[in-house]
């Protein structure tokens, strides 16, 4: 019977259908961050069980790490948090990318870099943008504490099939329009309810053309739009993200080569059906900016604020209490928001490519008077590669700060946070109410949108910013 | 965890859609590494004044919400991350259980809560009950006329009862696991480990071909 890349992906990792209809399903990699995993630690220890698969397991420290002093961390809660992180992993065997590694980053950079993402795995990770993963065509999804332990304690998880869901992404993107707008775009589209119960898989030319990197941040946002996994099949491209480079835990040689031959066989089968299909015609698609407290709320640039009555989808309170914490009026055209800070970083656009688009636009100009820009690589290696590249530099003689590795004003749990009122441009995925900080307001944005709008202090089309 | 049956309570409302865990436990909460003492930080932003008194503006503060038991919200509620800190929280607090509408909309269905809080929400022996749109508008309409409105929950029957002078029911779904998962307040991780030879067997199938 013909199958979809989901479907292939689940049938391979089936130990065993249960009694109550659930399945028990193998996962090959387990990706752990110091947040959401220091109680299944203690759950794992009360119940006197053990890590099943530490070779399996891999942790790194990113939500709650400082970026810029990161010896002296000041805070001793989060400094407990990172040293329970650092003893349960040696108390467990499983390899950590701590403060001290040039390994570590953002877990969802992380993984892809050091190889530890393949296609044809199952991933998961105590964190809901694990679907970041899906563009490797994993069958990659976050999970809660409870199911950490569950992984911890038994490599598996009891899951029920979800449904499958194609998004194909005709045509061509205009000069300008980033795969981070195809992904806000969508959301807009179906609402952060819509991919609710489904994986989706993104297909279709526009996907096609992308690079991994764009591949991550399609993915990343799949969570936004309600669906827990996103997924891409396998192609040439994603091949060559393993040839062109040897990554630590990858294939090598003839292994890799096996390996290749395995991954082309992922992609849907022509004749398998889905659920649901739904197309998105990239030709139309312009930057997108959010201008609400949820992903949903997202318009373009070239539009204005919109009010209740224009958005059926929305309940009207809802749509008014966004418009209230946002300070915004109905009407106001995008372009004449004005910002105070730009945050560039987040496992939506903090890799390499990001970086280099972002510093390609800003140099040689300089972030507006009274705005602050915070430049924040996904990982140690990035920035690495970044300052080899003199990015940096360029950066900082725009006026930008550039930090260390780690998840920063994305959830602001670090010192990195907006103040109450403070309005903006980021890079990031959500702009729920107090996510960059207590009464802080954000506009989720393309890194492209992000540096316009650092340029000229307020946001602009970034088509017509050359 | 134990398990749950039935519940009786008070009925506290929350009429906003899509809330998602960051109100629900806003972040400075999470760098805690222990399992209690969640409460606190309940929709923390909306609960409370920048001077740390409770904020009169808040639906749950209200007196007459003060010892509910169970929430009725919107759409969506859950959405995000997927922090289980949002569920414990809840929990902690007090409530049994969190009902929401799933609302048919132009575009599609959009479902009651989000997927992996339901998830984390059965770990945690918190009910999550999905209902129509007009039923929870209904709930929504008893709680402002009965001031105190007290709600049995029959997981066994699968359904809510609002006790006022003419009582009103309203059956709901819920998958058989998930229902036998509650009731029963089983321990996911032991029952899995019953499957350890098929684990084994597994790994050394995979470990053959890979
Ligand atoms: S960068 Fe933001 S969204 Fe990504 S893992 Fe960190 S906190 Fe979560």
């Amino acid at each position: 019977m013909a199958k979809t890349l989901f479907e292939k992906l689940w049938d391979a990792h089936v130990v065993e259908v249960l009694p109550d209809g659930t399945s028990l399903l193998y996962i090959d990699r387990h990706l752990v961050h110091e947040v959401t995993s220091p109680q299944a630690f203690e759950g794992l220890r009360m119940a006197d069980r053990s890590v099943r698969q530490p070779g399996k397991t891999f942790a790194t420290m990113d939500h709650n790490v400082p970026t810029d002093d990161r010896d002296n961390i000041a805070d001793p809660v989060s400094k407990a948090q990172i040293e329970a992180l650092v003893e349960n992993c040696s108390d467990s065997g499983v390899t950590l990318y701590g403060l001290d590694s040039d390994k570590q980053g953002i877990v969802h950079v992380m993984g892809p870099e050091q190889g530890l993402t393949l296609p044809g795995m199952t991933i998961v990770c105590g964190d809901s943008h694990t679907s970041t993963h899906g563009a490797f065509g994993t069958l990659a999804f976050g999970i809660g504490t409870s199911e950490v332990e569950h992984v911890l304690a038994t490599q598996t998880l009891r899951q029920t099939k979800a449904d499958t869901c194609k998004v194909e992404f005709t045509g061509k993107l205009q000069k300008g329009v980033t795969a981070k707008d195809m992904i806000l775009k969508l959301i807009g589209m179906i609402g952060t309810a819509g991919g609710t119960g489904y994986v989706l898989e993104y297909a279709g030319e526009a996907i096609r053309a992308l690079s991994m990197e764009e591949r991550m941040t399609v993915c990343n946002m799949t969570i936004e739009g309600g669906a827990r996994a996103g997924m891409i099949a396998p192609d040439e491209t994603t091949i060559e993200y393993f040839t062109a480079r040897e990554r630590e835990f990858a294939p090598k040689g003839e292994a890799l080569e096996r390996a290749i031959a395995y991954w082309r066989s992922l992609p849907s089968d022509p004749d398998a059906t889905f659920d649901r299909e739904i197309t998105v015609e990239v030709d139309k698609i312009v930057p997108q900016v959010t201008w609400g407290t949820s992903p949903g709320m997202v318009t373009d640039v070239t539009a204005c604020v919109p009010g209740p009555d224009a958005l059926p989808d929305f309940n009207r309170v809802d749509v008014e209490r966004a418009l209230e914490y946002m300070g915004l009026t109905a009407g106001t055209p995008i372009t004449d928001i004005k910002i105070d800070t730009v945050f560039l970083g987040s496992c939506t656009n903090s890799r390499i490519e990001d970086l280099r688009r972002a510093a390609a636009l800003i140099e040689g100009r300089k972030v507006a008077e009274g705005v602050r820009m915070l430049v924040v690589p996904g990982s140690e290696p990035v920035r690495k590669q970044a300052e080899s590249e003199g990015l940096d530099a360029i950066f900082k003689a725009s006026g930008a700060e550039w930090r260390f590795a780690g998840c920063s004003m994305c959830l602001a749990m670090n010192p990195d946070q907006l103040q109450p009122g403070e309005r903006c441009a980021s890079t990031s995925n959500r702009n729920f109410e107090g996510r960059q900080g207590k009464g802080g307001r954000t506009h989720l944005v393309s890194p492209e949108m992000a540096v316009a709008a650092a340029v000229e202090g307020h946001f602009v089309d970034v088509r017509t910013f050359v | 965890m134990e398990g749950v049956e039935t519940h009786r309570g008070i009925v506290a409302t929350l009429d906003r859609a899509n809330v998602d865990t960051d109100q629900i436990i806003p972040k400075q909460y999470l760098k805690s590494i222990k399992r209690t003492g969640f409460e606190t930080g309940l929709f923390s932003d909306w609960r409370y004044l920048p001077d740390g008194t409770l904020s009169p503006e808040f639906e749950l503060n209200q007196e007459r919400f003060r010892r509910a038991t169970v929430l009725v919200t919107r759409n969506n509620f859950g959405c995000g991350s997927s922090r289980e800190h949002a569920v414990w929280a809840i929990v902690q607090y007090g409530f049994k259980a969190v009902i929401a509408p799933r609302v048919d909309r132009a575009a599609g269905r959009v479902p009651a809560f989000a997927d992996i809080f339901a998830g984390n929400a059965v770990k945690n022996g918190l009910l999550t009950i999905q209902l129509s749109e007009d039923e929870v508008q209904a709930i929504f309409g008893m709680v402002e006329r009965f001031p105190g409105l007290e709600m049995t929950i029959d997981l066994p029957e699968q359904r809510v009862i609002l006790h006022m002078d003419e009582e009103e029911s309203f059956r709901f779904d819920i998958a058989p696991a998930v229902k036998e998962h509650l009731i029963r307040g089983l321990d996911d991780i032991a029952i899995t480990l019953e499957h350890s030879a098929a684990i084994d067997a597994y790994e050394a199938k995979t470990a053959a071909s890979g």
